[in-house]
């Protein structure tokens, strides 16, 4: 079996976001990167299931942009995909949703993927287009906002996450695209000698102009902070100081507190 | 402009939040037609045509059939706009149907800002605004950003779609209920919530003393349920429990979108984040600029003095 997992690199979210010089996109200064939270269970899942068929499928992971997103690829590699493929673009903040699923979808096309996992939406542009386009692009089957996933007999039986805490069961056959939602598994730390082995892997480089074909559907036309910071109350300064003025406001505006 | 809207429906009910798709399209000032895969008898009450699919027929959750419905209430009636509510149901539609007209898709619209789509970057601590390049174009709409008020009145003007007989790759086996929750948060008038930022599950018990000397329930973000800090049925946003208690003190939550969508019409919100720019100081009255575990125990001693 083959699988493919694509993954983003995404900034720490816990950062301050300014705009770029060019008020294209999000400032890159001094951000942190990390692989994308929802891609951690993808490349989990797709380890897990490689596990339970005996180590007998291979896994590709897949990552679009600069240089830096290497470290995510190798990362990957480090929890237990076999070979990893990166697709260089220095500028794929400015490629759309179409476009990324359309190079994920050249990239696929003759390599004959069994399973594709993906994250369901990125924590940087959270458009959550990419795995459903690039399915419909390769024409499979595709399920989203997995939960629950489990393997049998050539079957994927799939749990979707739905409002208010209910799941959908869906069951499909390969080949087909799993999107996946926060809390699918635990995905693992790698460990010491997993990261020394994902080293000697096979860690191919392409630049996107071999599978970028088509122009954007849609643009980012501005960027720029919020209008309106909350029109709440800042507390700043000594714990103690804090703690009496928050109760003298709770006493105030508030019957909870007497 | 045209707009067609997606309605959503479950369990055999049309949903009431499929009328904030025609708030959407009030807003934009767009004549509206409506899509529902459902029944007759649940068709929404509005006086614009609605085309309808049988879900007996087509299943209540099957992309593919779902997609070519659709597509052909889009050849009938070649809107401008075709908009879906940004919900598990719509996220993963419209996508489908934006790749079959290959035309562009803006994802989880928060507002319209001098006539052009606003939507949120890294957590809606930025924002930008999209532009399709495309005549047609696919949206999705942030859950509760364009409200309806009011009682809908109108009636429906129902169009049947057919399909051709097909075989569907994916087989929709059945719904599992919520798991029963042995706190009902929906009814608590204080609650205290734990997020990430209170650092490790042994620290899940300074929050909940918290709770306990407000008189409240503990409550939990996405992040800490998921890694079994704490139970499922305290854990509030879409996914969780919907909750406006009088009082919400969020404990090192960032406040993303899913989680503020649960708790945002509670009267009063309290924020403690070391994060001074974190998204939840947005809702919040009172943004307490700390770490966690210094301000908590602090603020829970003086309350039981």
């Amino acid at each position: 079996m083959k699988i493919l997992v694509c993954i983003k690199q995404a900034p720490d979210m816990a950062s301050r976001f300014k705009v770029n010089g060019e008020g294209t996109w999000y400032d890159e200064t001094d951000l942190a990167f990390r692989m994308n939270e929802y891609d951690e269970y993808a490349v989990e899942q797709a380890v897990q299931l490689k596990e339970q068929l005996g180590n007998t499928p291979d896994i590709t992971v897949l990552s679009i942009g600069p240089d830096r997103v290497v470290e995510v690829v190798k990362k990957a590699l480090a929890m237990g995909c076999d070979r990893g493929a990166h697709i260089q673009d220095d500028a794929s903040f400015r490629k759309d949703p179409w476009q990324i699923a359309s190079v994920i979808a050249g990239f696929s096309r003759d390599r004959n993927f069994d399973l594709i996992f993906t994250g369901m939406q990125s924590q940087d542009r959270g458009s959550g287009q990419v795995g459903a386009i690039a399915a419909e692009v390769l024409s499979i089957p595709c399920v989203t906002t997995v939960v629950g996933f489990a393997f049998n007999d050539g079957v994927i039986t799939a749990r979707r996450e739905l409002e208010g805490g209910v799941k959908a069961v869906v069951k499909l056959k390969l080949p087909a695209l799993v999107t996946c939602q926060l809390g699918l598994n635990t995905p693992r730390y790698p460990t010491l000698p997993n990261i020394m082995k994902a080293k000697k892997k096979e860690l191919l480089s392409f630049p996107i102009a071999d599978f970028l074909q088509d122009k954007e559907l849609t643009a980012t036309s501005s960027v720029y902070p919020p209008a309106k910071k909350g029109s709440g109350v800042v507390l700043e300064g000594e714990v103690n100081d804090m703690v009496g003025k928050l109760i003298g406001i709770l006493k105030e505006k508030t019957k909870v507190v007497k | 402009m045209k707009a067609l809207l997606i309605c959503e429906y479950r369990e055999g009910k049309l949903l009431e939040s499929s009328y904030e798709l025609t708030a959407f399209a009030d807003r934009l000032g767009a004549d509206k037609a409506m899509v529902l895969i459902g029944k007759e008898a649940e068709a929404p009450r509005v006086n614009a045509k609605v085309y309808l699919a049988d879900a007996a027929k087509y299943g209540e959750y099957n992309p593919e059939a779902h997609k070519k419905v659709v597509l052909e209430a889009i050849k009938r009636e070649n809107p401008d706009c075709i908009v879906f509510l940004h919900s598990s149901y719509g996220w993963d539609l419209a996508p489908r149907v934006a790749a079959a007209l290959k035309v562009g898709q803006v994802s989880e619209i928060t507002g319209i800002n001098e006539g052009k789509f606003e939507v949120g970057l890294c957590n809606a601590k930025l924002r930008r605004t999209v532009t399709p390049r495309t005549g047609k174009m696919v949206v999705t709409i942030q859950a509760g950003a364009f409200n309806w008020t009011g009682e809908p009145r109108g009636k429906a003007q129902i169009e049947k779609i057919e399909l051709a007989d097909a075989a569907y790759p994916l087989e929709f086996v059945g719904y599992e209920p919520a798991r029963k929750r042995d706190v009902d948060l929906a009814r608590a008038e204080v609650i205290v919530s734990a997020g990430r930022g209170i650092g490790k599950k042994e620290n899940v018990a300074i929050i909940a003393a918290l709770a306990k000397a407000l008189g409240g329930e503990l409550g939990a973000s996405r992040p800490v349920v998921d890694a079994g800090w704490v139970e499922h049925s305290r854990q509030v946003g879409t996914t969780g429990q919907i909750v406006a208690p009088k009082l919400y003190v969020a404990c090192g939550i960032s406040g993303a979108i899913q989680h503020v969508a649960g708790m945002k019409k509670s009267e009063f919100v309290v924020a403690i984040n070391k994060d001074k720019d974190a998204p939840i100081g947005e809702v919040a009255d009172v943004l307490v600029v700390a770490d966690v575990m210094q301000f908590v125990p602090a603020l829970t001693a003086k309350l039981q003095k």
